[in-house]
């Protein structure tokens, strides 16, 4: 066995403490700090909710079509968003998608920035990567944990969670997209004195934006992953069914709401993945 | 040449640039006779061009050639500071170019000069419309404008018709077509040409070569050209400087390359080179006697004819017209100013700044040598039949 070199007891008491105190004192601050986002969530949430069954059926349909111009697409998401209100899931869809949608949109917003910093800067670069690599294979339950002693169960740990979970993808990409950009253009465009910005806002995020809706897909389909894991500490929907399957042993309900969530994910992948394409198509960067 | 550095358009001073870790080193280094490639195995550092001055006229086609590696394209992005150099200066217009913060870079970009590439470096997604547009919007000028100013370069160039299209749509000829028209839309004094042709098939080298004499003769613009083509070069340079190994090796006009190449490697190169379809009528001419037909009398044309033995007389008009040829009968006593006067010769005539290839053919199938004369019509020289030969002749060496 290894040698005990030292006592890795008092350790472990350390950052237990510092926790707890980071509990006592700044756990209210936190909380505040963390609201914003809560009532985001519960803004698109009880918009789900209290839009009509039909014309969200309908509006994921014409995206649907909108984004890959097939109608093959667009009919089967109609019909998989139907089947899930037969099965008496639509509360729960609405509420899994509620949070989903609210991890993806502040992903966004925090990710692109980051990946675009990071594309530019080799130094943070190598400091951000390490901290996605952690933020990716760190069992979640690990930071869950804190999470909840600090803002107590319920959404907030949770769309914290999902977007720790569901934001490296996007900046990795994002930083990725960036860096490919064709490096003539970019001097073509530096030799008629466009500035950092317009080379920016102009070139280099327009022709990065197929890789960049690359992460958003992945970051959408994460987000769905961490949906049962989020629902044990209070996040509701599709995922707290499939818990509930568990706990009581049925396995019909875990099974239709595992479905649902299934149903969910392809629907969002599919939409987002031909929207991509199409930009690609759009910026008629396939020969290149 | 001894100019003061406001009488070019572009001047380079001693530029040296050096890639690698630690640029200033390998120049120390350079400087004391160590060669580029034990350079490189010593300190990593690429010798990238070396203490290069070179001066480009207004209105002038300067073009520098030099084979892959040569250091001609790291060369002509200094005059944008597209790259910095390790050591020398760069003057455009007699303004220090390193001198200026980056605000004033960017307006020199937008306003001065604009460049066009090898492999176009169009936005591929915008349209043509657009892309021919970017300089002037990058400015900020209004939409509008913007797509004025276009369109007219868009029918400057030929694509008319075009400008809805997106690059990826478009043959590696249009494509340039439109790197060449977006350069032109921000009406730069100077035009730097990174290798503008050199992707394209030769047809359309030729004619985009072409298009691009036509457009300086009325834009004259000031215009850098890199080309790795000597054909190329010669064809469309006022005057060639040779880069060999990041050094300038020779600068001159076509002629001075083709006919006083300053070095063997030099010397290579023009060797391979169809004369005839470079050199003008003006390189092989002869200076031949003339005589102005208002000054005509017997006695001097006596007396011009047994000096030289002449077998013809280029006979002149006072503003310097050739007026025809007098060919002096065998009969001495019929040399006559009257004579001259009544059985004054037309032969037809080559234009000085005609290429030998397309007028040998009239000299050759002269027994006498053909006038040439310069644009106004006056009389420059003439060309025998034995320096067509010979100019047909060396070029197939």
């Amino acid at each position: 066995m290894f040698p005990d070199l030292m006592d890795s007891q008092n350790i472990r008491i350390a950052i237990d403490n510092a926790v707890d105190y980071m509990v006592i004192n700044w756990g209210d601050t936190l909380e505040a700090l963390a609201s914003p986002l809560l009532q985001f969530l519960n803004i698109i949430e009880r918009g789900l909710l209290t839009t009509p069954w039909w014309l969200i059926i309908f509006v994921l349909g014409a995206l649907a079509y909108l984004s890959s111009r097939k109608w093959t697409l667009s009919a089967g998401v109609m019909a998989m968003m139907f089947l899930l209100g037969l099965l008496d899931l639509w509360e729960d869809t609405m509420k899994t998608m509620a949070l989903m949608l609210a991890a993806t949109l502040t992903s966004i917003v925090i990710g692109m920035p980051i990946g675009i910093l990071a594309s530019h800067s080799k130094s943070l670069r190598s400091i951000i990567l390490p901290v996605l690599d952690v933020m990716q294979t760190m069992p979640s339950f690990v930071y869950l944990i804190p999470g909840v002693m600090l803002f107590g169960p319920g959404k907030i740990p949770a769309i914290l969670a999902t977007i720790i979970y569901a934001v490296p993808p996007l900046i990795r990409l994002t930083d990725l997209g960036i860096r490919l950009v064709d490096k003539q253009v970019i001097e073509a465009v530096e030799a008629f004195g466009a500035s950092d910005r317009q080379i920016l806002l102009g070139v280099r995020i327009p022709l990065a934006m197929p890789t960049i809706m690359a992460g958003i897909n992945q970051t959408t389909m994460m987000a769905l992953a961490m949906v049962v894991i989020a629902s044990m500490i209070g996040a509701g929907g599709l995922g707290y069914q499939v818990l509930q399957g568990i706990g009581r042993l049925e396995v019909s309900r875990g099974l239709l709401a595992g479905l649902g969530i299934v149903a969910l994910a392809i629907i969002f992948d599919r939409i987002t993945q031909a929207y991509g394409r199409r930009l690609q198509q759009h910026l008629h960067l396939e020969d290149k | 040449m001894n100019m003061t550095v406001a009488e070019y358009k572009v001047q380079i001073s001693n530029v040296s640039k050096v890639f690698g870790p630690k640029p200033m080193e390998a120049l120390k280094l350079i400087k004391s006779g160590t060669s580029k490639e034990e350079i490189q195995k010593k300190t990593g550092n690429i010798v990238g061009v070396y203490d290069v001055s070179l001066g480009v006229l207004p209105g002038e086609i300067f073009v520098i050639m030099g084979l892959s590696g040569s250091g001609k394209s790291t060369l002509i992005r200094h005059v944008n500071r597209l790259i910095e150099p390790t050591s020398g200066n760069i003057f455009v217009d007699g303004v220090d170019v390193m001198r200026m913060s980056n605000d004033e870079l960017r307006e020199f970009r937008r306003h001065r000069l604009s460049m066009v590439f090898q492999r176009f470096g169009l936005l591929p997604h915008r349209q043509v419309l657009d892309n021919v547009a970017y300089g002037l919007s990058v400015r900020g000028l209004a939409r509008k404008q913007c797509e004025e100013r276009a369109q007219h370069w868009i029918e400057q160039v030929g694509l008319l018709g075009f400008e809805n299209c997106y690059p990826s749509e478009l043959s590696g000829g249009m494509q340039q077509r439109v790197g060449l028209a977006r350069a032109l839309a921000t009406d730069p004094d100077i035009l730097l040409m990174d290798e503008a042709f050199s992707a394209l098939d030769p047809l359309i080298r030729n004619d985009m070569q072409q298009q691009l004499l036509e457009l300086q003769r009325t834009l004259h613009k000031t215009i850098l050209f890199i080309t790795h083509d000597l054909e190329e070069a010669l064809r469309l340079g006022d005057r060639i400087a040779i880069l060999k190994d990041g050094e300038v090796k020779q600068i001159g006009t076509p002629e001075q390359i083709l006919l006083k190449p300053a070095d063997k490697y030099i010397e290579r190169f023009v060797r391979d080179v169809n004369r005839a379809r470079i050199l003008t009528a003006g390189s092989i001419m002869d200076a031949v006697p003339t005589m102005k037909v208002s000054e005509l009398t017997t006695k001097s044309l006596r007396e011009k004819i047994n000096a030289n033995e002449l077998k013809l007389v280029y006979m002149l008009e006072d503003d310097g017209r050739l007026a025809g040829v007098f060919i002096p009968p065998n009969t001495k006593s019929e040399i006559t100013a009257a004579a001259a006067k009544r059985n004054l010769c037309k032969l037809p005539h080559i234009d000085v700044d005609a290429v030998i290839e397309e007028v040998a053919i009239l000299a050759l199938n002269s027994s006498v040598p053909i006038p040439v004369v310069c644009e106004n019509g006056k009389f420059k020289g003439a060309i025998s039949q034995s320096a067509a030969m010979s100019a047909l002749v060396r070029s197939k060496v």
